[in-house]
């Protein structure tokens, strides 16, 4: 009662009832009532839980890596979940500690595509023009080698380590950043308040970086959501054909790519690993989705 | 229109050369002396200065590049350092086994994926409908290689119905590697076609159509079909790149001789001009692919048809 009357009596009780909630609130409100959405931000929390957990669920030395022979190619069982490997290792533990590589490499690599294709799009969309066709053009060119063939590429002439193999994805997916920030910078550009800082003499720098970038957020986001499922999915591929993560670190593709022969026989063997990729990337697509939808302000 | 697609053709040339660029520059880093590779045992210190003459080795990398393209133009795809036969001979005979792998998997993605994604778009609200809604969505999450594994385990190692690997057995080996290339793209073609639609269905003309008494199947595939077939058209285009990117893994899982295993297997070999050789031949696949999309563009959207007519009525 006391507040029905403080509503209409106070001041600050008549605006509070007007109080708009904040963009970031509304995004997230939208967000949940997204039902798969939802299931996809639980999964890949899960995911990430495991990766950061991965000593305490299995040890590294001891379960993931060590060969233990006389335990090879055990079916899945109380002690071994989804079963042992051709060398007895246990396949849950190398899954659990290949979750962090796969995240770890994959949010690397499109976190250095978005640093330096957000760059070159940045300053091709803001200051358009010759740089604008000279850095498009680049771009272009790296756009007609499909990901999974630059990224092979590079490895192949840089060798295969953990950074070559983070910079060489992240290289293949550096154009489509830079299209995608030249794209969303060119639409806010023309924007007044863009035009109004630069009226009271903001430099482009600060025009670009604090207005411009920070309202092509969004889309941004969605985007780099759904690449860092490519860039996982590129790791693994290159680990299957063997040109990425070498035996013994554990890997999902180069789990498959060595389960494989003993397929025929021991399916388990095959099926846990792709189902920790697949469980990876539905995850980052549905997230990816479910962002996409909250930020669309058409789909209120 | 013949005009534009030779001025098309004639865009196409810095593409492919710029690509080749990029390609030979990231394989100039290859760590090593290729002669070790190519004479392996007799390898002298002589012997591998007169095969470095004998392919242009010793010359400055701009000097090599321009050789190599020189060739190119004219069909020389360079000796291979490991067979020592030309790449071209390797290209050709590889070749085909990828083409019709991948041009059979589009296929097969664009007679099922587009008739499921329209009927969707048509009926959203479906049972039908949510089930390839989620189909889609595992569709495109599946890895081409696990699916590829998958597909062996359940119909050649369960079943028994197809072969796991090779092409002997002409048409059936084609089906699972066709299937497990295709599976993403068709996912991807269902999903845009259905969000197309249901746009497009949803417009003032097609009540108008239908108010006029157009039977519902004209409705869709005269009035709404044309229009909602862009984006479908742009991705069927744009992820013949990802096909040829999955084509590496697809003949992996089923072991079949075609470009992308000739690509692994000289990456391996450290056998750099059949690298560059396979993957120039694919960025042109691409550059082709992406030609033949604008082309049916122009056919299927007046309005860009009507801008290279101009010039000529």
């Amino acid at each position: 009662m006391d507040e029905t009357i403080a509503k209409y009596t106070t001041r600050k009780g008549f605006f509070k009832q007007y109080k708009k909630k904040s963009r970031l609130q509304e995004i997230w409100t939208r967000f949940l009532r997204n039902k798969l959405a939802v299931v996809g931000l639980v999964i890949f929390v899960f995911i990430v839980l495991v990766a950061i957990f991965a000593p305490l669920i299995a040890g590294y030395d001891t379960e993931a890596i060590r060969i233990n022979v006389p335990n090879r190619l055990h079916s899945p069982s109380a002690a071994h979940i989804f079963g042992t490997d051709e060398l007895g290792r246990d396949i849950m533990a190398r899954i659990v500690h290949g979750a962090r590589i796969s995240l770890v490499v994959g949010c690397a690599a499109i976190a250095f595509a978005l640093f330096v294709g957000g760059a070159l799009g940045a300053i091709a969309g803001y200051l358009g023009g010759k740089i604008d066709d000279v850095i498009m053009r680049c771009m272009d060119v790296f756009l007609c080698l499909p990901d999974v063939l630059l990224a092979l590429a590079i490895v192949a002439a840089f060798g295969t380590n953990l950074v070559n193999l983070t910079i060489a994805i992240g290289l293949a997916f550096t154009p489509k950043f830079s299209r995608l920030v030249r794209s969303a910078v060119m639409t806010v550009r023309g924007i007044e308040y863009v035009e109004a800082a630069r009226a009271i003499g903001a430099t482009n720098t600060h025009i670009i970086t604090h207005h411009v970038l920070i309202n092509c957020f969004g889309p941004i986001m969605v985007q780099v959501t759904l690449y860092v499922a490519n860039a996982i999915l590129t790791i693994s591929a290159l680990s299957f054909i063997g040109l990425g993560i070498q035996a013994p670190i554990p890997e999902w593709g180069n789990m498959l790519a060595s389960g494989r022969v003993y397929m025929r026989d021991y399916a388990y063997i095959v099926i846990a690993p792709g189902m920790a990729i697949f469980m990876t990337i539905l995850s980052l697509n549905l997230l990816g989705d479910g962002l996409r939808d909250a930020l669309d302000p058409r789909l209120k | 229109m013949l005009k534009f697609i030779v001025k098309r053709l004639f865009a196409m040339i810095p593409v492919v050369l710029a690509v080749t660029f990029v390609v030979f520059t990231i394989m100039w880093f290859v760590p090593g002396d290729p002669t070790n590779i190519i004479l392996g045992n007799e390898w002298t210190e002589a012997a591998s200065a007169r095969v470095k003459a004998e392919l242009g080795l010793d010359r400055s990398f701009l000097v090599q590049f321009f050789h190599y393209t020189a060739n190119l133009v004219q069909g020389d795809f360079g000796i291979s350092y490991i067979t020592r036969a030309p790449v071209g001979e390797q290209l050709l005979a590889r070749f085909p086994n990828t083409l019709e792998v991948v041009l059979g998997a589009m296929l097969f993605c664009v007679v099922v994926g587009v008739p499921i994604g329209v009927y969707s778009g048509v009926k959203p609200y479906s049972v039908f409908s949510n089930l390839t809604m989620v189909a889609g969505l595992l569709g495109i999450s599946f890895p081409i290689f696990w699916l590829g594994l998958l597909l062996i385990l359940l119909f050649s190692v369960h079943l028994g119905w197809l072969p796991s690997s090779g092409l002997e057995d002409g048409f059936a080996s084609f089906i699972l590697p066709c299937l497990a290339l295709g599976g993403n793209y068709m996912a991807n073609i269902m999903r845009i076609t259905r969000s197309s639609m249901l746009e497009v269905i949803r417009q003032d003309y097609i009540r108008t159509a239908k108010a006029k008494g157009v039977k519902a199947v004209d409705v869709v595939i005269k009035h709404a079909l044309q229009n909602s077939m862009m984006p479908t058209i742009t991705v069927i285009g744009m992820d013949i790149g990802t096909l040829l990117g999955g084509v590496v893994l697809t003949e992996t899982v089923f072991s079949i001789p075609g470009t992308g295993r000739l690509l692994l297997e000289s990456i391996n070999k450290r056998d750099t001009p059949t690298v560059i050789g396979c993957l120039v031949i694919m960025a042109v696949c691409i550059a082709i692919s992406n030609l033949i999309v604008d082309i049916v563009y122009a056919y299927v959207d007046p309005r860009i048809k009507a801008q290279y007519g101009a010039g000529k009525d």
